[in-house]
């Protein structure tokens, strides 16, 4: 009876163990829970071009898919903090490059590098070298880029500026020329959607760019350029005198209802990341037709930058099925199925060029030749605990327009974070 | 009266497992926070470097720490001026016994049972510049033949007087919208365990309707107005999920509050230590309130 029993076990055992084999070489099963605040027309549209990548090849694996609105992660932000530090990782999260990665997460040790993931995947000679740097914290790599997206954008409603013969500003002078005309025929000149504060950052910090130049505007980030200085003041000033240009609900909406209004020609232009290009295409219509782009004023030959990347937590609960999910974002078919769609170009340098359209080209070729600007809305440029503070004093500056004010709390925070 | 050992055995056991609840999840938070607050934790790791009361110093020298308590003074009053007003007022029309007083009971209640996130959703829409009562204003005096000039801001207007943001006004009736109902329930209740002996008395001795009411029952309520003070006022001290679906911190930080402040200064600009030294503050706060509530009480039932 023992002996039967031990026979049993055994072959149950070497059976068993048989299977495993078989399992472990391709199947990954179990779930995975991604975490994202994609939920906008396009970029949800993009993601889900990417999750069903991952379900094709990966049947058996139940993709949840965790996404908190908002844009620029604003509200998504504080959940995944306190998921995080509170030991219920998802499987992978989006993150910007730059600063929001490394001193956040990286610094924190939260996150597993990917190096590994790199190297199996022959990535370190597909992607710039400039990418690996703003994702790596000394050797290690710490997440997977999946775009790269332009945020110094003026998006304009082309007919609207056709029926009132204006050509595309380039200079904050043309902008505010365009302005008078447009606000006498009745016409919003800038459409701005601010609720969270982030899309008034963002757009400050394009003005900041268009009015003290790439070189001033980067020295400002290592403390180099003052803050209370005569030319941020400058900037100050011009994103004072913006302000008396945008709709006056903007505090009550989000970037996306700024976007509908330009589609609807209430407003002429908005300044937005090109995302905004996968919201104008997600409600059918045609870059350089319906719409068109520019630099926003004063930004030509600069390209203002964020990447958005998945990572890997050191204690990701389905480690597996993670790395399967990380190997489809940096994959040239990952890429390639989710940016025409999201409205930002790759990161890697072998994407089919062809499926991209007429405005990603443009910006694809830009990338290649502008200087390259981080920005502080988006994690790039600053510390989150940095940039936290400048949308406080830009949440004041809104409001009471005090510019003087405005420069020395800019310098207070930047004394505090440097 | 002597405890057998049995008994004294029973209330310890039973009295034990929320002892050690309320002490470790209260108690040993609260003391968790004092420490963080002390600390220079900055980033998602803790750190509990001793950094003195630098992270309170700073707090209040910060414009939009004052501004949130501002805010949170005029809410307060406010909110709780048009809650026991109105709940009083409601309570006092149904105790009439009108036919139908359960339909009107519960359509007074039921804002209660709706989550303050959805109901958020709603009042944002309702006071939305663009849309909601701007518009029906708008065309119900075009109706009339007025052609209305001023538009309404709402919760985006950063108009003020003194240092009352009006743009509070809209989130004040959505606040006082969900409580209302509960405070007409704590007055119709108490209104019912009034004897009907006192109010025949007053009549008889010739008193009207109005003086009963102000020199009869007013004076009898007193006790469910001072806990219905209490209860809301900590809730408002407190306030968070509404005003942050509805509005969220405003331009120029006009809806403001310090619970927003602490979520963002916590969890998106990762100021840990700066985080716990305004939620310090807001127990202060809600202590202020409740401690003389409690210590009355106890001394009551003592």
């Amino acid at each position: 009876m023992k002996k039967i029993l031990i026979l049993l076990l055994t072959a149950t055992f070497v059976i068993s163990l048989i299977f495993m084999g078989v399992g472990c070489k391709e199947k990954v099963s179990g779930e995975v829970e991604i975490f994202s605040w994609w939920t906008a027309g396009g970029e949800a549209e993009g993601l889900q071009a990417m999750i069903d990548i991952f379900e094709e090849k990966y049947p058996d694996v139940e993709f949840i898919n965790a996404t908190v609105a908002g844009g620029a992660g604003f509200e998504a932000k504080p959940v995944l903090v306190s998921r995080m530090t509170g030991g219920d990782p998802p499987d992978s999260f989006q993150v910007h490059a730059g600063h929001e990665l490394i001193d956040t997460w990286g610094v924190g040790d939260y996150l597993e590098p990917v190096n590994f993931i790199f190297e199996e995947e022959g990535w370190y000679d597909v992607y710039p070298e400039d990418m690996i740097s703003i994702l790596s914290m000394g050797d290690d790599i710490l997440s997977v880029p999946v775009n790269i997206h332009r945020s110094n954008v003026l998006w304009y409603n082309k007919a609207v500026f056709e029926d009132n013969g204006i050509e595309a500003p380039t200079t904050f002078d043309e902008f505010f020329a365009a302005a008078d005309v447009l606000e006498a025929a009745g016409i919003t000149p800038l459409a701005l959607g601010d609720t969270g504060i982030w899309a008034a950052v963002h757009l400050f910090e394009n003005v900041l760019l268009g009015v003290v130049g790439s070189d001033d505007y980067i020295d400002l980030m290592d403390g180099s350029v003052r803050w209370d200085s005569d030319e941020v003041k400058e900037a100050i000033q011009t994103f004072v005198d913006l302000l008396d240009h945008v709709n006056d609900d903007h505090s009550a909406l989000g970037w996306d209802e700024a976007a509908q209004y330009v589609i609807d020609g209430t407003a002429a232009t908005t300044v937005m990341g090109d995302w905004a290009h996968g919201y104008f295409m997600a409600k059918g219509l045609t870059p350089g037709v319906e719409y068109g782009y520019v630099p926003s004023p004063g930004t030509a030959g600069n390209f203002m930058a964020l990447s958005d990347t998945f990572c890997l937590p050191a204690d990701a609960p389905n480690r597996d099925a993670a790395i399967a999910w990380l190997k489809i974002c940096g994959s040239k078919e990952g890429q390639d199925a989710f940016n025409p769609i999201k409205g930002s170009i790759p990161s890697r340098t072998d994407a089919d060029i062809s499926l991209y359209d007429v405005y990603l080209k443009s910006a694809i070729d830009d990338f290649g030749v502008d200087i390259i600007t981080p920005s502080i809305a988006h994690g790039a440029a600053v510390s989150e605990t940095w940039s936290a503070a400048i949308g406080d004093v830009i949440t004041l500056l809104v409001a009471d327009k005090d510019v003087d004010a405005a420069a020395d709390a800019f310098q207070a925070a930047a004394d505090e974070n440097l | 009266m002597k405890q057998s050992r049995k008994e004294r055995t029973i209330v310890i056991l039973t009295i034990t497992p929320s002892v050690v609840a309320v002490g470790v999840f209260v108690y040993g938070f609260i003391a968790w926070s004092i420490r963080v607050s002390l600390s220079d934790w900055i980033g998602i790791r803790p750190d509990y470097t001793f950094a003195g009361l630098k992270n309170f110093i700073s707090l209040f020298k910060s414009v939009r720490f004052l501004i949130d308590i501002y805010n949170n003074i005029f809410f307060t009053i406010l909110f709780l001026a048009i809650c026991v007003g109105g709940g009083l007022f409601l309570a006092i029309l149904l105790d009439q016994f009108i036919k139908g007083e359960g339909i009107f009971r519960t359509v007074y209640l039921f804002p209660l049972a709706i989550s303050p996130v959805v109901s958020a959703v709603v009042w944002k829409w309702i006071f939305s510049p663009k849309v909601g009562v701007n518009v029906l204003l708008t065309n119900l005096l075009s109706k009339i033949g007025i052609e209305r000039t001023v538009e309404f801001g709402w919760y985006t207007s950063t108009a003020s007087f003194g240092p009352f943001n009006i743009a509070l006004i809209p989130i004040i009736i959505a606040a006082s919208w969900g409580f209302v109902g509960y405070v007409m329930a704590m007055y119709l209740a108490a209104l019912r365990g009034i004897p009907a002996e006192l109010k025949e008395a007053a009549r008889v001795d010739g008193a009207s309707e109005f003086k009963i009411y102000m020199k009869v029952i007013l004076p009898l309520l007193k006790p469910i107005t001072l806990s219905a003070l209490i209860i809301l006022g900590h809730i408002s001290l407190k306030m968070f999920d509404l005003v942050y679906v509805m509005t969220g911190r405003g331009p120029g930080f006009v809806t403001d509050f310090p619970s927003i402040f602490m979520y963002e200064t916590t969890f998106a600009a990762n100021k840990f230590s700066q985080g716990a030294a305004i939620s310090l503050v807001m127990l202060l706060m809600v202590a202020v309130v409740i401690i003389p509530y409690l210590t009355m009480s106890l001394r009551r039932e003592t």
